[in-house]
Order: structure tokens, then C-alpha cells, then sequence
């Protein structure tokens, strides 16, 4: 396929229907609503379902209907809309039902505002529902990661039979740059066995239910689900790491100014790098045995308590002073990253 | 005459309260699954709360939901599978307090579901609380001198809600004597078949007995369906359309 | 009065709550002396004074009750 200028959301949407999602139930809440508005016609003509809901509550739940009847199922929302995706999200987790959600991300806690922000870090990695779960977490930097992403999100979703979280923003959302969509492909709504289709006589009937109902093993199943995903499915991208002495840990939107930021440091000859996780959890703690040389490491991300940092603190035992740079008012300047990180590095060496 | 509850309700024993009307519930959706050669094909999904206890013993592929969102779960489902009959089964508090925009916007976009909503007048699973459908003065352990309409509103009738709305069907039976209960499978018999149909969302209400948190006998607790109940829930057939009729406005 | 079929019931399945009792219009139901392994009466069907109308069965939330 071609390449093709799409706005984020857009190319997220038509990736996910090229992954094979024919479901899609959702509620308009900016900056994610081009998502709920290009599916509301495009559903059509893939012959698939769009359900504007009458609230998140309900979209989220109409995809775990959808998902245990076999579907590759999407909802999408921001901030407050996410909050309420919560409790579906701890459904699906607990019933082992796969199903992608997205947040694109906006600033601020409770009403917060429209513009572009960081700040659902703990609640997209942490599990954001009640109970014992976490879900993956995906992080596009580009609108052809979005893309990208959204594919393999429907995989890994169906992998480990969990829902899988897209950690989009208000600037990837909104941008619009060349996207080649990936390849379409079939999804067979009888593929698996433990969909609901109807129970034949003498057979047993499928349960959707908390499966630690039926699993006296479930603690364990559970555990090793996660740990599985932290061996398999750390992804991150890493630009002049191996002899940086302060590393940038960025993802999103921050990664964009963050790997200029390194270009720039570069040019003059400071040695800075960036790691950038694609995945949010699992973590990518891989990429920081690559940060040897490293002295000091710098989240950037738009929020105001740097809700990255004790990932980073976690991914290095410690062992390394982290900072986070960042406003929730406005995107971090390349120019600014690069002074800051200098100072930092500056100040750590010279505490030594 | 003979009369056998079908295999997919008596494989094994419920958990149910002595006198509870789910299990009756139950029989007559069985009933009418082996009747209309459905059984094999239905898709249910059962909120939380007591309902939710039909997923360990009645024979149907199962999901069970978050409360008040078994409407929209089972929305999900059968967008999915439209050729499967798909049942949404809950309680007054999922329809009506928590679930109540899925109530309603069901209604509104007159999705093709069979909605059966047992109402008993309180909230079972938690010990009888005060519902949206909590009689004037019903003493509940959250409405201890009885409820007070002037602070809590009059029981909530669906059939009202509805009124502004033109969906497949709407019914009320009571699982309170052998001629409704009777009634009340002819209820849902029709509701299944308009829903294979396609005539939009089937909805009945079965006015039920909660013995356990009305503390009474199982008799009693019957009794007060039609002495006490069905004067704020009158019974019937309430609403017939079929999609023609539908078109035709 | 010769029946064809008789009431069998399945007294492992009873509650006790005796709805069937109640509903039944010949009396011919009544709770045992005996509890099941579930710890309830169950219920016995007097197949003298029983007509087969089958409202037992109706009213039995526990699937007691069969005609055959």
C-alpha cells in the first residue's frame, strides 16, 4: 500500500479495521473523537459494526460483548472518557477477554483541557481499574506508528487473551503526516474456542466471568501472563545510548522534541541519548543494560509529578540520579531539553 | 399431560434462595428456548448481583457483566452474531438505577436484544436495599421507617419510560400463581420470537418474590406481588411493533 | 381416579419453600418430616389426591417436579 498524509487519528482508525476489527463502540470526547467520526463511516463500508454509545460505560462494555462473541473490538477515549472505561477495561482484564482501548491523551485530572499531555502514565500502566491487573501498553511517537500500533495491539490482545491499551496523545491524534497502512486482514470470529456462539447440546456452556472462579491455579496464570509479556514484549527504540552520559527516557509526543534534542546535543558534542519506550509496561528495562556509560537520566514528559520517573528509577535499581523535565502547558522545546539535561549532568558530576 | 423443566435448567442445582423467582424465570426461558429450537443458539448475559448466579447452572453460553451494563454487553454480542438470540437478563437495580441510560438508549435506538428484567422491588444480593422500584413505604435496610416517596420518587415504571419510544415489544408478567407465571411465558415466547424476527428490542418485566430480604415466606412473599406490587406495575402487553409498521412511519 | 402419568419428584432439588404446597388445589402436597442432604424438608406428592394439573411444576423454582 501506498503512502497516504493522514491525521493520527484517522490512520489509527483504518489501521485497526486493517487489522481486522469490525467493531468499533465509542463516545465523542476530544482529542480522540476523529477516531469515533472516521469509523462512524468507514465501519460501513467494511461491512463492520459502529456504535456511537450513549457513554463510555456503555461502549466499553458493548466491546466486551462484542469480544467474547469472537470480535476484534475498539473502543477509544481521553482522559475523563478513559476514567470511565475503567471498570470494562477490569472486566476484560478479569475475563480474559481481548479488546484494544486507546486513550488519547490529554492534560490535566479531572476536566483538565483539550491540548495535548502526559498525564495518564500511572493509570494506563499502573491498571487504572480495581483489582489485579495491568495491561499493556502501547506508545506511538508517529502517525505511522499509530498505525503500526494499533495492528499489533489486536495481536498481542488476542496473545495473551487481555486487553491492550494505546497510549496516544492530542499531537500524535491530530497531526497529519505520511502513513502507509498496514496490509488488511481477515479476522474469523469463530477462531477461538473460548468465544460464545451458542452451546450444543451435551456440550458445556462458555462462562465470560472472572476466570479465577473456575482457575484454583488463576494467581499463578495471572503471574506468569505478565511475566510472559515483560520477556516478550518489551519494545522501545534507543538513539546514541551505548556512550551517553545522560540518557533521555521519553515517549509520545516529548520523544519527537527529545530525539532532536539529542541530535542537537550531539552536534556539540555532549553525550546525550534517549531511550524512547513504545511499550509503557512492560517497562523497557532492556534497553537500560545498553546505558553503561551513563551518569544521569532525564524523563521528558507533559505532566507535572514526571510519572515516569520511578520506572526509570526501577529499570537502573537506583543506582542513577533521574529527573524529569516537562510542563503540561507546553510541549517541551528541543532547545530547552538539551539545556536542561546539560545542567543536570553538570550538577551530577560535580556532586561526585 | 407431561411437563419436564429442559435439561439445560436441571443439569445441576441453583443457588438460589428457597422461593426466589429467578429459578421460575428460568424455567420459562428454557422453555421457550426448546420450543422455538433455540436453545443451541442462545447468547446470554446475566448482570451481577443474583442474576449473576444463573451462570453456574443454567446451560447457555454465558457472559457475565458489570453491573447495569448487561444491556450493552449484550448489544455487543449480537451486533456480532445477529443470527443468534441474544437475552440481556438483570435486575430492577442494574435496569433501573445503575443501568439506566443503557435502559433508556436501548429503548431509543430500538436495539435488536431480548431484555428481561426481574424486578423485586429491592436489592437482592446486597442484603435488600431501597430500589428505584421500592414501594412507598416499603421498610428496606436502607430505608429503615419506610421508603419516602417525596425524597426518593415514586416507583420507577418502565412502561412510562418507554412511552415516548416505539420499540418491538414490552410486557409485564408476575411470577406470582400458576396463571402468571403461565402468562408470563407467553411473554417472553413472543418476545423471542418478534427478537428472531427482527421487530427491535424485546423487553419484559417480571414483577418476582425476594423472600429472603423481605423476611417472609416464600408464600407471602408471592402473595405480596399482586396484593402489593401490581398496582404501581400493572400487567400486560404494553407495546407490539413490528419493523413493517415501523418503516411505514 | 386412573392417571396415565404420575408426578415424580426430585427431592434432592427442594428447598422447602413450600410454594407447591400452597398452589397445589388438592392439597395433596406436604412437607416431609425428612430433610435432604441439602439440610430442607423436601415435599411429598400424595399420588391419591394428586389430579396431575401440574401446578407444582409451575411454581417450583427448583425443577422438583415432573409428569410423566
Amino acid at each position: 500500500m501506498a503512502k497516504v498524509l493522514m491525521k493520527g487519528n484517522e490512520a489509527l482508525a483504518e489501521a485497526a479495521l486493517a487489522a481486522g476489527c469490525r467493531f468499533y463502540a465509542g463516545y465523542p470526547i476530544t482529542p480522540q473523537t476523529e477516531i469515533l467520526e472516521y469509523l462512524s463511516w468507514r465501519m460501513d463500508e467494511v461491512g463492520g459494526v459502529f456504535i456511537q454509545a450513549e457513554s463510555e460505560l456503555a461502549g466499553v462494555n458493548m466491546v466486551m460483548g462484542a469480544s467474547a462473541a469472537g470480535a476484534r473490538a475498539l473502543t477509544t477515549s481521553a482522559g475523563p472518557g478513559f476514567t470511565l472505561k475503567q471498570e470494562g477495561i477490569s472486566y476484560l482484564a478479569a475475563s480474559d477477554l481481548p479488546a484494544v482501548i486507546v486513550d488519547v491523551m490529554r492534560i490535566g485530572s479531572g476536566l483538565g483541557d483539550i491540548a495535548q499531555g502526559q498525564g495518564d502514565y500511572w493509570q494506563l500502566t499502573r491498571g487504572g481499574g480495581h483489582g489485579d491487573y495491568r495491561t499493556i501498553v502501547l506508545a506511538p511517537a508517529s502517525v505511522q506508528e499509530n498505525a503500526d500500533l494499533a495492528a499489533l495491539a489486536f495481536d498481542l490482545a488476542e496473545k495473551y487473551r487481555h486487553p491492550v491499551l494505546i497510549a496516544s496523545d492530542a499531537a500524535i491524534g491530530q497531526m497529519i503526516e505520511a502513513v502507509e497502512i498496514p496490509e488488511f486482514r481477515e479476522h474469523d470470529i469463530n477462531k477461538y474456542d473460548w468465544s460464545i456462539k451458542g452451546c450444543k447440546d451435551g456440550d458445556k456452556h462458555k462462562k465470560i466471568q472472572n476466570v479465577y472462579y473456575d482457575d484454583p491455579n488463576y494467581e499463578t496464570y495471572l503471574s506468569d501472563k505478565y511475566a510472559q509479556m515483560e520477556a516478550e514484549e518489551q519494545r522501545y527504540e534507543s538513539i546514541d545510548v551505548e556512550d551517553a552520559e545522560i540518557v533521555l527516557v521519553a515517549y509520545g509526543v516529548s520523544s519527537r522534541m527529545a530525539t532532536e534534542a539529542v541530535e542537537m546535543g550531539r552536534e556539540a558534542g555532549v553525550k546525550i541519548g534517549l531511550i524512547r519506550p513504545i511499550t509503557l509496561y512492560p517497562f523497557p528495562v532492556n534497553a537500560f543494560e545498553e546505558a553503561k556509560e551513563a551518569k544521569a537520566f532525564m524523563t521528558v514528559e507533559m505532566n507535572i509529578l514526571g510519572q515516569m520517573v520511578d520506572d526509570v528509577k526501577l529499570a537502573t535499581g537506583g543506582s542513577k540520579p533521574v529527573k524529569k523535565f516537562g510542563s503540561i502547558f507546553a510541549l517541551p522545546e528541543s532547545e530547552d531539553i538539551l539545556a536542561s539535561a546539560k545542567e543536570f549532568l553538570d550538577t551530577v558530576k560535580e556532586g561526585k | 399431560m407431561k411437563l419436564k423443566a429442559p435439561e439445560r435448567v436441571t443439569w445441576t442445582q441453583s443457588g438460589f434462595c428457597p422461593g426466589c423467582g429467578h429459578g421460575i424465570a428460568f424455567r420459562l426461558i428454557a422453555e421457550v428456548m426448546e420450543e422455538l429450537g433455540l436453545s443451541d443458539k442462545l447468547l446470554l448475559t446475566v448482570d451481577v448481583a443474583c442474576c449473576s448466579l444463573a451462570i453456574e447452572c443454567v446451560k447457555y453460553d454465558t457472559i457475565m457483566c458489570a453491573h447495569g451494563r448487561g444491556v450493552a454487553t449484550a448489544i455487543g454480542a449480537k451486533k456480532v452474531r445477529p443470527e443468534n438470540p441474544v437475552c440481556a437478563y438483570l435486575g430492577d437495580g442494574a435496569a433501573y438505577s445503575i443501568g439506566m441510560a443503557e435502559t433508556i438508549h436501548t429503548g431509543l435506538r430500538n436495539d435488536n436484544v431480548v431484555v428481561i428484567t426481574v424486578n423485586n422491588s429491592l436489592y437482592g444480593m446486597t442484603g435488600g436495599q431501597m430500589a428505584p422500584t421500592t414501594l412507598p413505604g416499603q421498610k428496606t435496610t436502607s430505608s429503615k421507617y419506610g421508603k419516602d416517596p417525596e425524597r426518593c420518587g415514586m416507583p420507577f415504571n418502565i412502561v412510562d419510560a418507554y412511552q415516548g419510544f416505539k420499540i418491538g415489544y414490552l410486557a409485564r408478567g408476575a411470577l406470582c400463581d400458576v396463571a402468571n407465571i403461565n402468562k408470563a411465558k407467553s411473554y417472553i415466547k413472543k418476545a423471542f420470537e418478534k427478537h428472531m424476527n427482527g421487530d427491535g428490542l424485546c423487553y419484559v418485566e417480571l414483577l418476582s418474590a425476594c423472600p429472603t430480604n423481605l423476611n417472609m415466606q416464600p408464600v407471602k412473599a408471592m402473595q405480596r406481588i399482586k396484593e402489593e406490587m401490581v398496582p404501581y406495575f400493572p400487567l400486560g402487553e404494553f407495546q407490539d411493533n413490528t419493523k413493517e409498521k415501523k418503516e411505514e412511519e | 381416579m386412573e392417571f396415565k402419568e404420575t408426578v415424580y419428584t426430585d427431592t434432592d432439588r427442594c428447598k422447602g419453600c413450600g410454594l407447591c404446597i400452597n398452589f397445589c388445589p388438592k392439597q395433596a402436597i406436604t412437607q416431609s418430616e425428612h430433610a435432604n442432604a441439602k439440610g430442607y424438608n423436601y415435599v411429598e406428592v400424595d399420588d391419591e389426591k394428586c389430579i396431575r394439573c401440574g401446578a407444582c411444576y409451575r411454581v417450583c423454582p427448583d425443577y422438583v417436579f415432573e409428569i410423566r
